[in-house]
């Protein structure tokens, strides 16, 4: 299992045999509050990095979720459709939200390791 | 993920202001005042807890404001002048909903008017307000009232609304006979040792009530609510998802200056001898949409899936035809669905019409139903 990286709009990915696997951190799920729904891209998707991948609903509000590195959605997490909350719950376990099979490993390189991540929400509180 | 926008200019504070942020409230701008949107369990669960036990909200960013005369009939008939209620008739105590209107019969605030229960206060009437229109709701009255009336501002009060079927027995605690209320009524009692005004009333669809008391004393009763099992302190984001469910309107969404109180599906609130007299703003439109029908009307929009339809959201016929618009719209943790309310042309309106709500550019299928969403518990004694 690849390590765990980061973007400074709070997703992250984990990279397994050029495909990544996609969600939101927990940071991102705490300041959303409770999600009530998720709008997950098609199958066979392609997304370029910054691109709006998917949408998320908290109570109060909508939230983009954008693809942190360009490719083809090749899975997206269908349980999240009967328990959305499950993002508030372990968003960097089973609240993941889709594979992207990498067009551009190279845009992996850009994004923060864990520890530059929490220095990164250390900065911005 | 895109960020929140935020506000930058400074916000007033209610008395509870600290004690809020000290609880773990994430505050924002509401009307002008830092309020908390939820404290640290969230939205879902605060909903939760008040339709179980009892939620404490603090809504002292609210306008009060008592309307005094040499009598109550006086005070009753110029208030009358500005609104559609029948005040005239309340009894000492009683509570009503009502409107002020503007010469179109558009709404400018929706209100709660209470007669005093004291007969050695014969004559004074309290009003509560919405706190993004107090400022424009009082000088309304000031402008209008003949010169044998006064205003008075109450500046240095505070509002506490303590909502969910557990919240008479607590209160109970501490206010003798507030079990006893009927709803929508109202009384200067003691909290203990500390004057209030208690009104059994509130906008969440549970029994529930509004406590009134001076602001240097609200920091007091909050704690000692707060030190009840049953109470939890509960943010404006479940405020807003109760009163969906419930089926109430909200100034700015559902009423606004060009709706009129049939329009908005609120028309009992104009009692009977209104409705025949007149004499407020507005009658005429009121008076022909009470005998013809509006032209438009308030209903309740049940999706089908698991997607909101918020605020903005096109409402159009199966045929892709727009009929209307969504005014409020989000998830009702205790209906376990998303439901809106929005206002659709009368010909579309019936109960079980099948409906599109233009999501994100996709059609979403939904259904007009009956409001309320969840069953309102009022005391019926």
């Amino acid at each position: 299992m690849g390590e765990t990286k980061y973007t400074k709009d709070h997703e992250y990915i984990r990279l397994e045999a050029g495909i990544a696997l996609i969600g939101i951190s927990d940071y991102a799920q705490s300041q959303l509050g409770d999600v009530v729904f998720v709008e997950l891209p098609k199958l066979g998707k392609a997304l370029a990095k910054g691109d709006e991948a998917a949408i998320v609903e908290s109570v109060k509000a909508a939230s983009e979720v954008y693809a942190p590195v360009s490719g083809e959605v090749v899975e997206v997490n269908a349980a999240l459709e009967a328990q959305p909350g499950t993002i508030n719950e372990d968003p960097e376990g089973s609240g993941w939200f889709m594979k992207i099979k990498l067009s551009d490993p190279s845009e992996v390189t850009g994004l923060m390791n864990e520890a530059d991540y929490k220095a990164y929400l250390a900065a911005i509180h | 993920m895109s960020e929140p926008q935020t506000d930058s200019s400074p916000l007033r504070h209610t008395p509870l202001h600290d004690r809020h942020v000290s609880l773990g409230a994430r505050m924002v701008g509401f009307a002008g005042y830092a309020m908390p949107v939820q404290y640290k369990e969230g939205i879902l669960a605060e909903h939760q807890w008040t339709r179980a036990h009892a939620g404490l909200f603090d809504v002292s960013h609210m306008g009060q404001c008592f309307l005094i005369g040499p009598d109550h009939a006086t005070v009753a008939r110029a208030l009358e002048t500005l609104i559609p209620a029948d005040i005239l008739n309340l009894q000492p105590g009683q509570q009503r909903y009502s409107q002020f209107l503007n010469a179109e019969g558009g709404v400018l605030d929706d209100i709660m008017v209470t007669r005093s229960a004291d007969p050695d206060e014969d004559g004074t009437l309290m009003i509560i307000v919405n706190a993004g229109c107090k400022d424009a709701d009082f000088a309304h009255l000031k402008a209008h009232l003949p010169s044998n009336l006064t205003l008075l501002v109450a500046e240095h009060r505070a509002l506490l609304a303590l909502q969910g079927p557990e919240s008479a027995a607590v209160l109970s605690r501490h206010c003798k006979n507030a079990d006893s209320m009927a709803f929508m009524t109202g009384a200067s009692m003691l909290f203990d040792a500390i004057p209030v005004h208690l009104s059994r009333s509130g906008y969440s669809g549970e029994d529930g009530y509004e406590i009134s008391v001076r602001a240097d004393k609200v920091a007091i009763i909050n704690e000692r609510l707060l030190a009840h099992a049953e109470v939890k302190p509960i943010g404006l984001g479940a405020r807003d998802s109760l009163r969906l469910e419930a089926g109430l309107c909200l100034y700015g969404h559902e009423l606004d200056a060009t709706t009129s109180p049939v329009e908005a599906s609120i028309q009992w609130s104009i009692q009977k001898r209104r409705r025949e007299e007149g004499g407020f703003p507005g009658f005429d439109r009121i008076s022909r949409e009470l005998k013809e029908g509006p032209s438009r009307k308030r209903v309740g929009l049940l999706p089908e899936g698991r997607a909101p339809a918020r605020e903005g959201t096109e409402i159009t016929t199966e045929d892709g035809v727009k009929i209307g618009v969504v005014t409020s719209g989000g998830f009702g943790p205790t209906l376990n669905s998303p439901c809106a309310m929005g206002y659709v042309e009368t010909n579309h309106s019936a109960i079980g019409t099948k409906v599109h709500l233009m999501v994100r550019g996709n059609a979403m299928p939904a259904s007009i139903v009956t409001m309320p969403f969840v069953p309102h518990r009022f005391y019926r004694g």
